[in-house]
């Protein structure tokens, strides 16, 4: 193709691209730079019958003023970065310094809001991804072994949680654990303790959001393993069966090497997508014992005030994170085009 | 496995497998189940602290409403808190992000599939760590502008940018879709004379429906479900389903409100249901795209 059809061809999602996502990006970077505003004082003389005094006020006209003039707010540099609600270096130091061991250490950097989300996003993202690769698996193992007229009922059912919004999701299964809810109430009657909550722990509400995550993906890696499977080459599994490889045996050297890039396929768009853990966590009404880098975001978005520079921050290391996930995925991507040219 | 030589399953592990199918399907199924039955119940009954067998049978319900189930909940939800605004919203959002995207990405996909140059692999490397990113980091980045130029809060911003959010992973989808279609289809037609578009316009789009109709699914899918965005951008008139239900959430101190919420959220995922019986098929294709190629 020409590059000039081509460029016309590209042009309307290029255009859609580059102003809702790159521009976006540019805003946001500017963003994470400036400051509100500081209120604006201004010196009156204020005189009563003990004399005169000057005493300092807020101006808000003055204030307002400035605002419109400068939406932005004032040039803060990285400072906004370093503060103690996203990287806090300075109580990082002092953390470091004061504590005894990494016990010690972590203890006290779970309580910087922005370390708390990262360590929940990174313990999230770094369970739930490895735990629904297995589930998927086991699970279109067993259902490809079930026959024909089974497989489309069990895929139906197998797709929904996957489908269903994930907010929708997360509140059905809240609902469902909820301490008068029919799971809650089976774990009290299990564990013979009737004020057991899960969402007063921040133990259990963080394997509550896992449990949910695995839910949740399960079906996708299940469903690309399935298809994996319709591929396999029969040649191979039959003499593998005829040298007498028991069933384990062909799961472990023709099944497994055979969806192989399937596996690291599902592990990076999972590790994508669980990063951003956010409707759970609104989900579940979890902030008190779990938040994520998306939810901090959200949180600093949202409400009477919004905080755009401490969002925009946040939202600036998170796509530095992504960035660090996406590598791999980039360095593979980059192989395969060479190989193909 | 349907194979010549004869697969000498054991009984124990037939019944193992058998059963594990049967547990997860309890697991993925169950709670839809659950919610929609209970949603005809009132809340006491939902929420049973006495005895959970009351969440079916409905025994509160009977002595409160008269009848074992009950519509209060999505009376309450649809007429009383207008629910039916915010469907009505949902409806309008996924329709326009659908079309649209599809239209400019079926443009963009074709003419990545039909360069060879070095640009496009860059393009489509853009495209994937823009899938990458979560919607909600450009939040940020939209809310200052929308407000200085009077754009935030209606529908047709939320759809653009969702649109654009949406652009990345139709490209990738639409591109692979392309590949497949053979080559020398539309380049005999511009031998024969017709442009690029027309080949585009004649050969190609009578061919590309199933590809279209699949990515167009979870076009809407993303639309559907998304709640960073729409949360953040569409004023409280102009909700979609899902801040809608999320609104629901921080006014269920009253007893019984909740049930809205329960009403409100079966009521969100019917039409996925409905979605997922007739393109099923779609679906399961359009997952392993991306995956079979790689």
């Amino acid at each position: 193709m020409k590059h000039r059809t081509f460029f016309w061809f590209f042009l309307p999602t290029a255009l859609a691209m580059l102003l809702f996502i790159f521009l976006p990006i540019v805003s946001v970077v500017t963003q994470s730079l400036f400051v509100d505003h500081q209120q604006v004082f201004r010196e009156v003389e204020n005189c009563d019958i003990f004399g005169c005094k000057n005493e300092m006020m807020i101006d808000n006209e003055a204030t307002e003023a400035l605002r419109e003039a400068q939406p932005l707010g004032r040039f803060a540099g990285l400072s906004t970065y370093f503060n103690r609600s996203h990287l806090a270096t300075t109580e990082v130091g002092q953390a470091w310094s004061g504590s005894q061991g990494w016990g010690e250490f972590l203890g006290l950097l779970i309580n910087l809001p922005f370390y708390k989300a990262l360590i929940f996003t990174l313990t999230f993202t770094f369970t739930v991804t490895p735990l629904l690769i297995v589930l998927g698996f086991v699970i279109a193992i067993a259902v490809n072994a079930l026959n024909q007229k089974l497989k489309g009922v069990v895929i139906f059912f197998s797709l929904l949680p996957m489908i269903v919004t994930p907010l929708v999701g997360s509140l059905i299964l809240f609902w469902m654990i909820d301490s008068r809810g029919i799971i809650g109430n089976t774990l009290q009657y299990l564990f013979a303790n009737p004020d057991l909550s899960l969402k007063a722990s921040t133990g259990l509400t963080w394997v509550m959001l896992i449990v949910y995550g695995v839910w949740h993906a399960a079906p996708f890696a299940f469903v690309v393993f399935y298809a994996g499977l319709q591929t396999l080459p029969q040649d191979t599994l039959e003499s593998a069966m005829i040298d007498g490889a028991t069933r384990w045996q062909r799961i472990r050297y023709v099944v497994i090497p055979h969806i192989m890039p399937l596996v690291t396929f599902v592990a990076l768009i999972q590790l994508m997508d669980n990063f951003r853990v956010f409707e759970p966590i609104v989900g579940f009404n979890a902030e008190a014992h779990a938040t994520s880098l998306s939810w901090i975001i959200y949180n600093d978005l949202g409400g009477e005030t919004r905080l755009l520079s401490s969002a925009a921050t946040t939202s600036v290391l998170t796509i530095i994170g992504v960035a660090i996930l996406l590598s791999p995925v980039l360095v593979r991507t980059w192989r395969d085009w060479n190989r193909k040219v | 496995m349907a194979s010549s030589v004869v697969d000498n399953k054991s009984p124990v592990l037939r019944t193992l497998s058998t059963l594990f199918i049967i547990v997860w399907l309890i697991i993925a199924a169950f709670p839809f189940l659950w919610t929609f039955w209970g949603s005809f119940k009132v809340e006491l009954d939902f929420f049973s602290k006495e005895n959970w067998t009351n969440a079916i049978v409905g025994v509160r319900t009977v002595t409160e409403t008269g009848g074992p189930f009950t519509g209060n909940g999505y009376d309450g939800a649809w007429v009383q808190e207008e629910f039916w605004r915010a469907v009505l919203n949902t409806s309008i959002v996924c329709f326009f992000v659908v079309c649209t995207s599809l239209t400019i990405g079926t443009l963009g996909g074709y003419a990545l599939s039909r360069s060879g140059f070095r640009y496009a692999f860059w393009l489509l490397i853009i495209a994937l760590i823009f899938r990458a990113m979560p919607p909600i980091t450009l939040v940020a980045g939209y809310l200052l502008p929308f407000f200085e130029w009077g754009l935030w809060g209606h529908l047709s911003t939320t759809i653009i940018v969702l649109v654009a959010i949406n652009q990345p992973f139709t490209l990738w989808m639409l591109h692979s879709f392309f590949q497949k279609i053979p080559k020398d289809l539309d380049e005999s037609a511009m031998v024969d004379g017709c442009t690029s578009f027309q080949a585009f316009r004649y050969v190609i789009i009578p061919v590309m429906w199933p590809g279209v109709i699949t990515t167009g699914l979870f076009s809407f899918l993303l639309a559907y479900n998304d709640f960073a965005v729409t949360a953040m951008l569409l004023s409280k008139e102009n909700q979609t389903m899902v801040p809608k239900i999320a609104s629901f959430l921080g006014t269920t101190q009253t007893e019984g409100n909740v049930m809205f919420a329960v009403a409100s959220v079966v009521s969100a995922t019917a039409p996925l249901f409905v979605l997922v019986m007739f393109f099923q098929r779609q679906i399961v294709s359009g997952l392993t795209a991306g995956a079979v190629k790689g």
